[in-house]
């Protein structure tokens, strides 16, 4: 970190934005990993927390959408604070599609209720701690302004996209061989599509996490989005 | 097109050192702002680009200021003439006050009369965004004019003598927001024309004004960028301490 700014108060407003987002980041991750518990421990209770836990995350987007306006207007902020509170703007939208996803998930929980058990496949779970991790280095990075670390995040993403596919031929080949469980299995393909797609959002978020720290915008430039 | 290059200037008031090596191009038909805290420099350095700076007490400088290729502190070189040449408005609007508006800006020309100075008059006030607003009082006094009106009656002194660079040093300080809005937009017109060096304080009017941006510090110049560049993803840290307000 550099030097403080000069005035106290817009030194405030600046950190009591990023703890907000740091907050927000936090309880999208504990979405993420309550709803594939959910659906592990076929917790319908737990399900149903993620989805109220939701309204939270989306007051949250609110809020620091108007603490964002309220500090371009007053402070018309320049070079990294200008960066800094722009790019925070577009973070909270990747989080609040985030925490949408896990209450996607959440209510897959509830569906396969009705249908015939099935075991939570392993690519799943390894998926979940892959998203829920970069997820937890992208907010890092933003706090400690971390560009190597965020740079960590991309690398990441390719292991979950490479699950993924690697995932869907196998639902393909099990639903080939019995029928009964075309429904449940396709429920399980989707929450793979939306972990695959945390995992974009969290890519987003470190390729703005890089723009704010080097001011070098590498979105679309390296990254073919599969 | 460059139009002046400054190369390794150094300025002195008596002993002190007060810029230190500035090396830069000034763009033909941009706006250059200087940008920069208090005592810095910024208005020794303008100074010096129409040799104003050797007019104050114990001045003296080193290095070179070339306009179109001529060094302007050549020995033939006339500096009355240079500075019809590189012209100058001041912080505060500096009408005379015993002259009437036309005098105001006739008052850089010749004082002989001619038929055309009318014409002249006309045409630069109307440059200066101000004629709609003066035609019918051209011969009341400059000062009865508001703040804005009279800075605007400056810029139309200087644009009457067909200057190719007008230097600002601070022009909108005194202005309201409004009067700042007309200076500001009269900036954009006379950019086609004209190569306008811009000394300001307001960073986000700097930000609004001009093409290319120079940071000084301490009599140095410490980033000269694109003003997009500069305000929004500056090379130096000392720059993006000053543009996000971390001083001292
Ligand atoms: N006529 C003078 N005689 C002696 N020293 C001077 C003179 N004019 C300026 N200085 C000194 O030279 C340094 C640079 O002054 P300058 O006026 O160029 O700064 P500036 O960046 O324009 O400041 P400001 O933003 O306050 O107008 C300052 O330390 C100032 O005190
Ligand atoms: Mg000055």
């Amino acid at each position: 970190m550099s030097k403080l700014h000069t005035d106290r108060e817009y030194e405030n407003e600046l950190n009591d934005l990023r703890s907000r987002l740091a907050m927000m980041a936090y309880e999208v991750q504990k979405m993420i990993q309550y709803a594939v518990l959910s659906l592990q421990k076929s917790d319908t209770k737990l399900a149903e927390e993620v989805i109220l836990k939701d309204h939270e995350v989306n007051r949250h987007e609110v809020e620091m959408d108007d603490l964002c306006l309220v500090i371009l207007a007053r402070r018309q902020p320049l070079g990294a604070d200008l960066r800094f509170v722009t790019i925070a703007l577009k973070m909270v939208t990747d989080l609040e599609r985030i925490g949408d996803l896990a209450v996607s998930i959440a209510n897959r929980t509830l569906k396969l209720q009705k249908m015939p058990a099935i075991q939570i496949p392993g690519n799943i779970l390894e998926m979940t701690h892959g998203v829920e991790l970069m997820l937890q280095l992208a907010i890092e990075s933003f706090l400690d302004a971390d560009a190597v670390k965020a740079e960590s995040v991309l690398e990441k993403d390719d292991r979950i996209d490479e699950l993924y596919h690697q995932l869907f031929r196998t639902l393909l080949k099990e639903m080939a061989r019995n029928e009964s469980l075309i429904e449940p299995l396709v429920h399980i393909q989707s929450v793979a599509k939306w972990l695959e797609r945390i995992g974009d959002h969290c890519t987003n978020l470190a390729e703005l996490v890089v723009f704010m720290v080097r001011g070098e915008n590498i979105r679309h430039m390296n990254h073919a989005k599969t | 097109m460059i139009k002046f290059e400054v190369k390794k200037l150094s300025a002195w008031y008596r002993d002190i050192k007060v810029l230190d090596g500035i090396s830069m191009p000034i763009l033909e038909q941009q706006v250059t702002a200087i940008i920069g805290p208090s005592g810095c420099g910024k208005s020794t350095f303008i100074r010096c680009l129409n040799r104003m700076h050797e007019l104050s007490e114990g001045a003296r400088l080193e290095g070179h200021v070339l306009l179109e290729s001529q060094n302007i502190y050549a020995p033939k070189v006339d500096p009355v003439l240079l500075r019809r040449r590189v012209g100058m408005v001041f912080q505060k609007p500096n009408p005379f006050p015993h002259l009437s508006i036309l005098d105001n800006v006739l008052s850089g020309l010749r004082l002989t009369r001619r038929p055309k100075n009318l014409e002249i008059a006309e045409s630069a006030l109307r440059k200066a965004a101000l004629w709609e607003e003066v035609k019918d009082r051209l011969h009341k006094p400059g000062v009865s004019l508001s703040g804005g009106q009279q800075q605007r009656l400056c810029i139309a002194r200087t644009l009457a003598v067909d200057p190719e660079v007008i230097l600002m040093d601070e022009p909108c300080s005194a202005l309201d927001p409004i009067a700042t809005a007309r200076i500001e937009d009269l900036i954009h017109e006379l950019r086609k024309n004209y190569t306008i060096v811009i000394v300001t304080h307001s960073m986000q009017q700097a930000a609004r004004v001009s093409n290319k941006t120079a940071f000084f510090l301490g009599g140095l110049l410490v980033e000269f960028s694109d003003t997009s560049q500069l305000f929004t993803s500056p090379k130096d840290t000392r720059t993006e301490d000053y543009i996000t307000g971390k001083f001292g």
